[in-house]
């Protein structure tokens, strides 16, 4: 080759750095890649990084899981505990709880290890939730992102049911309570429910092989897909790029931020460290899952507080929020309501989540790229319907723990439940009109600071006596920030070429009219003139 | 307001003044001004202290390679602690320290390099922003029409179109080669038992006797005070070789005794109960959890888990949470020793509602 | 604009990281706890004196509910046949005399001296044979904490919580954390029912494993949790609450940190 022809005639000292790096890219054909990739560009700003949060978590988790697998023993055969825990010597155990109490009391840093495990595993699906909501929220779901969400959604049902799938495993109080109300819950399907129940435990519940089942989807299947689709999801971060948020300079068809090499990858690979060190510390101070007290599973006793972890916390406090009597037995068969109704409402729920930016594109008819983030307050009804979302999770979240709710707060059990069920039935609409008349006061608000500049706190005594606050202008980097987004407004229904109008296109034009009636423009030039002439 | 410059209507053509060509699409109803503020272009750089102040340049240094520093000797802590610190048999203590002084090195080594890292990023690292031109996802109309060409032509070497037939038959065959795969999760069930008719049985029978969970000791009625609550299974339980959970986890019982006056007992029950003393199956008609927390005053019997609510006086009819059947009541007698005995096993299914229940 | 620019830039670099261990320490120092003891009290149990002494306290401070002769009247039940047990029990963890009606009596500061709480019990004792304050050996532990614990799991857990945090029951009332009982108040409440709670006689759990949950109680009570913190043993919920606001609180702080400009 080329280099090796120059290089022939007088050996010229070279690093070592630089022979390496020939090596490999003689092999690989990497440089193409550093060359590609180095430079990129990658958009600041502190949300941008919550989806890091998660994927970083998840490396912790994969290693420590890992590590766990080498001692964990996924069996339910009967031992007598015979380990370090006084309280639980010779009590009779699974061999899963055994080996779970192993790693914590008789392995050096296993317990170190097990809590990291299991904090990173709230910490991931927590930074997965927020992750979503900033996604939601800045609009970033867009045209060509739709598929991205799908995909994102689908890692977030994952993370639960390895959540679940873990949360199950060492075979303690708890998580056979949680398996228990499982059992109920699937039996609670008309149909196909108690056969469902009766493989999947493979016989009567608990049956003896549930935790081995559990353990293979844990630790093969789930992590497997989940790996699959977080290269899948991060895949097209690259190819899209990351969106940004208005400013000077930056335009649809640019990407602005420090580059990947350096700065990008000191700070992502820094903060990569920072989130390790976070769980570490939390994993050495705090604890978690203290299956030593909750002892072995056994079908008679149960503690109170028993409750799943915070991931799944919605789902239990749908069942909680049904009040007494929703069950029937009609054509010889029971129709479990107080069952099907909360797995129905949830399912809708996520469905409606997943599907949520296909409906705005149909409502917008927009096919345009979109890569600038939305401030949250310039799509009102968007931003409104999120916090009417998030405010109806949050009230099944908070019924989930309506009995820890009722002793700190010193109230009824009763009292907690009745004011959820209101909450989460009637919150999600108040939540929406507030969030809607604030979203749209702040865009007025902003209109007022582009036409007559900040209020600059100085007063100013004119000649004729009167007192006037003086307003400073904006100068132009900072009003492009307020003026650079678009509005929509309401869908006119139109005759189709063979001169009908459709079901599906009032349908349309009602929900255009329910985003975008009230709407507020950004300021224009012509405007901005106009109000400085009629000033002075 | 804003003027519009268009319709609003879906179809309105694209407007190509506003972003760039290669962008266009549709843009719905979107309202694109005509006199809408052009970018300004980028605002001029500003130089950071540590760019202009070489004293502060070096102390940024420092405080980078500290941290760093601080790191490895994070990483030898932990590795000092994991000896210093040996997990001791019947010692708690010594597990928390394990647990706190290798997880203190490891945080400090994993902070060190992240801290570390980043505010080298930050202060030390030239501060430009770099400039990417997007691209259109969507691939030239020539690729397109390639891609669709590379189709068509396979189409007409296979046939696939034409010889519907075959590809009927083809379609056929997938929709049906996973069935046998689908038939084989049967065999994570045994095949021997319907869980419907499983379901309707508990180890209770006539006879046998009520014994002291865990311990397996026959309880005597006389045992019963006023204001007691035995937590109850099967005499003989313990015994089992096989399926011990599975029949506890339906025949687990809660045995009471209230002041005979207080009870309020269906006419057809009234020989179910021995001097007030009532037992009733102690998993959840909602989902199954064991349902234990008993008030003696008051008679309500709490399930913990989803709080649904049964009044023991009352036949344990629910007053309160999701559940709908009151706790399936054990039938209870006196044996010729004073012994507390079943009548018969319960006289319904107990537990979660299931299909086949009736 | 400038000024909030500013602003964000000065913050210093570790302002982020002392935030979080701020938090921390302040968070575990919530959940430090603290354990009581109770002495013995010398009072001779059958002598006429000590009965006498009892009578002058319960007419003085009970009467007024329970009735001059402890008969019981309609705001306060009879306490003719409770025991001494269960007089050292309410007296002896502050719920009586009652402070005002309400789901159940709560616990309050004691009124009254230990030998004066043995005087109204041995006064009650009297009146009509009940359970008895237990013996040291019983209430101070020593036991089979592995078989106290199966016993408290089976029989205590649904309400008082496994690790004995307390937990929630119907109608506003609850069951008591037991994080600071001591010994032979674990005993009496067995062994009377206070409250809501049910009796647990000698028939049903023996003197001796009283004992052992007694014990099983002492080991959680002495020992702290292997992992740290028990975030008040309150299981996933202040688990879940940790993540989000200390955890995540933290990292958000530092994303925040970490994209700010720096001047």
């Amino acid at each position: 080759m080329s280099t090796a022809s120059t290089r022939s005639p007088a050996p010229v000292k070279r690093s070592f750095t630089a022979e390496a790096s020939e090596y490999l890219n003689d092999r690989t054909g990497l440089a193409v890649a550093i060359k590609g990739l180095g430079r990129k560009a990658f958009p600041d700003h502190w949300s941008f990084l919550l989806g890091e949060v998660a994927l970083f978590s998840f490396v912790v988790i994969l290693v420590s899981g890992t590590f766990l697998t080498f001692f964990f023993q996924a069996s339910m055969a009967e031992v007598h505990y015979d380990g370090s825990y006084v309280p639980l010597k010779g009590v009779e155990m699974s061999v899963a709880m055994a080996s779970t109490l192993d790693i914590s009391f008789d392995i050096r840093g296993g317990l170190f290890v097990r809590q990291m495990h299991h904090w990173a595993a709230l910490l991931f699906i927590a930074a997965i939730g927020l992750h979503m909501l900033r996604v939601f929220f800045t609009g970033a779901f867009r045209k060509p992102r739709e598929i991205n969400w799908v995909f994102g959604f689908t890692l977030f049902v994952l993370a639960l049911a390895e959540g679940f799938t873990g949360y199950s495993l060492p075979d303690d109080l708890l998580s056979g309570n949680g398996l228990r109300i499982i059992d109920g819950l699937v039996k609670g399907i008309p149909l196909i429910g108690t056969w469902t129940s009766f493989l999947l435990f493979g016989g009567e519940f608990p049956g003896n092989v549930i935790v081995g089942r559990l353990y293979t989807l844990h630790i093969l299947l789930l992590p497997a897909l989940l790996v699959l689709l977080i290269a899948i999801h991060v895949g097209y971060v690259f190819i899209h790029k990351h969106t940004q948020f208005a400013g000077p300079g930056r335009e649809p068809t640019n990407s602005v931020g420090p580059p990947i090499l350096p700065i990008y990858a000191a700070k992502a690979g820094g903060f990569m460290f920072i989130i390790w060190g976070v769980i570490s510390l939390i994993a050495a101070l705090f604890t978690i899952n203290p299956i030593w007290n909750y002892g072995p599973y056994d079908p008679s006793p149960v503690s109170a507080g028993t409750q799943p972890d915070w991931y799944i916390g919605f789902a239990d406090g749908a069942l909680r929020l049904i009040p007494p009597g929703w069950e029937f037995v009609w054509l010889d068969r029971t129709w479990s309501f107080n069952i099907l109704v909360p797995l129905v409402v949830i399912g809708i729920f996520l469905l409606l989540v997943v599907a949520y930016p296909f409906i705005e594109a149909w409502i917008k008819g927009d096919t345009r790229e979109h890569h600038i983030a939305d401030r949250p307050r310039n799509a009102a009804t968007r931003t409104a319907i999120g916090a009417a979302g998030v405010t109806f999770y949050a009230g099944l979240w908070a019924a989930a723990s309506s009995d820890i709710l009722a002793t700190h707060f010193s109230l009824t059990m009763e009292g907690v439940i009745h004011a959820l069920q209101a909450a989460t039935v009637l919150g999600p609409f108040i939540a929406y009109f507030i969030t809607k008349r604030v979203c749209i006061a702040l865009q007025k608000k902003d209109r007022e600071i582009v036409l007559h500049g900040y209020e600059s706190g100085r007063i100013v005594k004119l000649p004729g006596g009167e007192f006037i606050e003086v307003h400073q202008p904006l100068d132009e980097y900072d009003r492009w920030r307020l003026v650079s987004h678009e509005s929509y407004q309401p869908l006119m229904l139109r005759p189709n070429a063979r001169g009908k109008i459709t079901v599906g296109q009032r349908v349309r034009a009602s929900l255009s009219r329910w985003f975008f009636e009230d709407r507020i423009a950004p300021v224009t030039r012509g405007e901005l003139e106009a109000s400085h002439t009629s000033h002075h | 307001m804003a003027q519009d410059d268009h319709s609003g209507a879906e179809l309105a053509a694209a407007d190509s003044s506003h972003a760039a060509q290669e962008f266009a699409g549709s843009t719905g109803t979107a309202v694109v001004p005509y006199d809408a503020f052009e970018n300004p272009g980028f605002e001029p750089h500003r130089p950071r202290v540590t760019d202009q102040d070489p004293g502060r340049e070096k102390r940024a240094q420092r405080t980078v390679y500290t941290l760093f520093y601080l790191s490895i000797l994070g990483s030898v802590w932990a590795v000092a602690a994991y000896m210093l610190f040996p997990m001791e048999s019947n010692n708690v203590d010594a597990v928390r320290l394990n647990n706190m002084f290798i997880g203190f090195g490891a945080t400090l080594a994993l902070l060190g390099i992240g801290f570390g890292a980043v505010h080298w990023g930050k202060s030390l690292m030239t501060s430009a922003e770099s400039i990417d031109t997007r691209h259109p996802i969507s691939t030239s109309e020539a690729t397109q029409r390639g891609a669709v060409e590379v189709f068509r032509q396979a189409d007409e070497e296979s046939g696939f179109s034409r010889r519907t037939v075959i590809r009927n038959s083809l379609i056929g065959a997938l929709l049906v080669f996973p069935l046998p795969a689908v038939v084989l999760f049967r065999g994570f069930a045994p095949q021997d038992e319907l869980p419907a008719e499983l379901l309707s049985h508990t180890m209770w029978k006539k006879g046998t006797r009520l014994a002291l969970d865990p311990s397996g000791v026959a309880i005597k009625a006389s045992d019963v005070t006023i204001g007691s609550a035995f937590h109850v299974i099967p005499e003989g339980l313990t015994e089992l070789e096989h399926g011990k959970l599975e029949e506890k986890a339906k025949a687990a019982v809660l045995l009471m005794r209230l002041e005979p006056g207080e009870l309020n007992q269906l006419p057809e029950r009234e020989s179910w109960s021995y001097e007030g003393i009532v037992a009733y199956s102690k998993i959840c008609t909602h989902v199954g959890c064991p349902v234990a927390l008993y008030e003696q005053h008051t008679h309500h019997l709490l399930c913990p888990c989803h709080q649904s609510q049964f009044d023991v006086a009352n036949h344990c009819e629910v007053i309160f949470g999701p559940a709908k059947r009151p706790l399936p009541q054990l039938p209870i007698a006196v044996d010729d020793e004073g012994y507390l005995i079943a009548q018969s096993d319960f006289t319904e299914p107990v537990g979660p509602s299931f299909w086949e229940r009736n | 604009m400038t000024r909030t620019k500013r602003r964000t830039g000065r913050r210093h670099p570790l302002a982020a990281a002392a935030l979080l261990a701020l938090g921390l320490v302040f968070t575990g120092g919530a959940y430090a706890a603290l354990s009581t003891g109770t002495a013995q009290a010398e009072v001779d149990p059958n002598s006429q004196q000590t009965i006498e002494q009892g009578k002058k306290l319960f007419q003085a401070n009970c009467a007024t509910c329970h009735g001059l002769d402890a008969q019981g009247t309609n705001i306060g039940p009879t306490l003719i046949g409770v025991g001494a047990a269960s007089v050292d029990f309410q007296v002896g963890t502050g719920r009586m005399p009652m402070q005002m009606q309400g789901p159940q009596a709560q616990q309050k500061p004691v009124q009254f001296t230990d030998d004066q709480v043995k005087q109204l019990a041995y006064f009650i004792a009297s009146l009509g044979p009940g359970p008895e304050i237990p013996d040291d050996h019983l209430a101070s532990g020593g036991g089979d904490a592995a078989n106290g614990a199966e016993l408290f799991r089976i029989n205590c857990a649904m309400c008082h919580n496994v690790a004995g945090a307390g937990g929630a029951l119907t109608e506003g009332k609850f069951a008591p954390s037991l994080a600071n009982t001591s010994g032979v108040h674990i005993y009496e409440a067995m062994v009377t029912g206070p409250q809501n709670m049910p009796v647990f006689n000698d028939l049903n759990i023996s003197p001796e494993d009283k004992r052992d949950v007694i014990t099983y109680l002492k080991y959680v009570q002495d020992n702290r949790s292997p992992g740290g913190f028990e975030l008040g043993s309150l299981g996933p919920v202040a688990e879940g609450l940790f993540i989000w606001i200390f955890g995540l609180g933290a990292i958000v702080a530092i994303t925040v940190w970490i994209t700010a400009k720096s001047n």
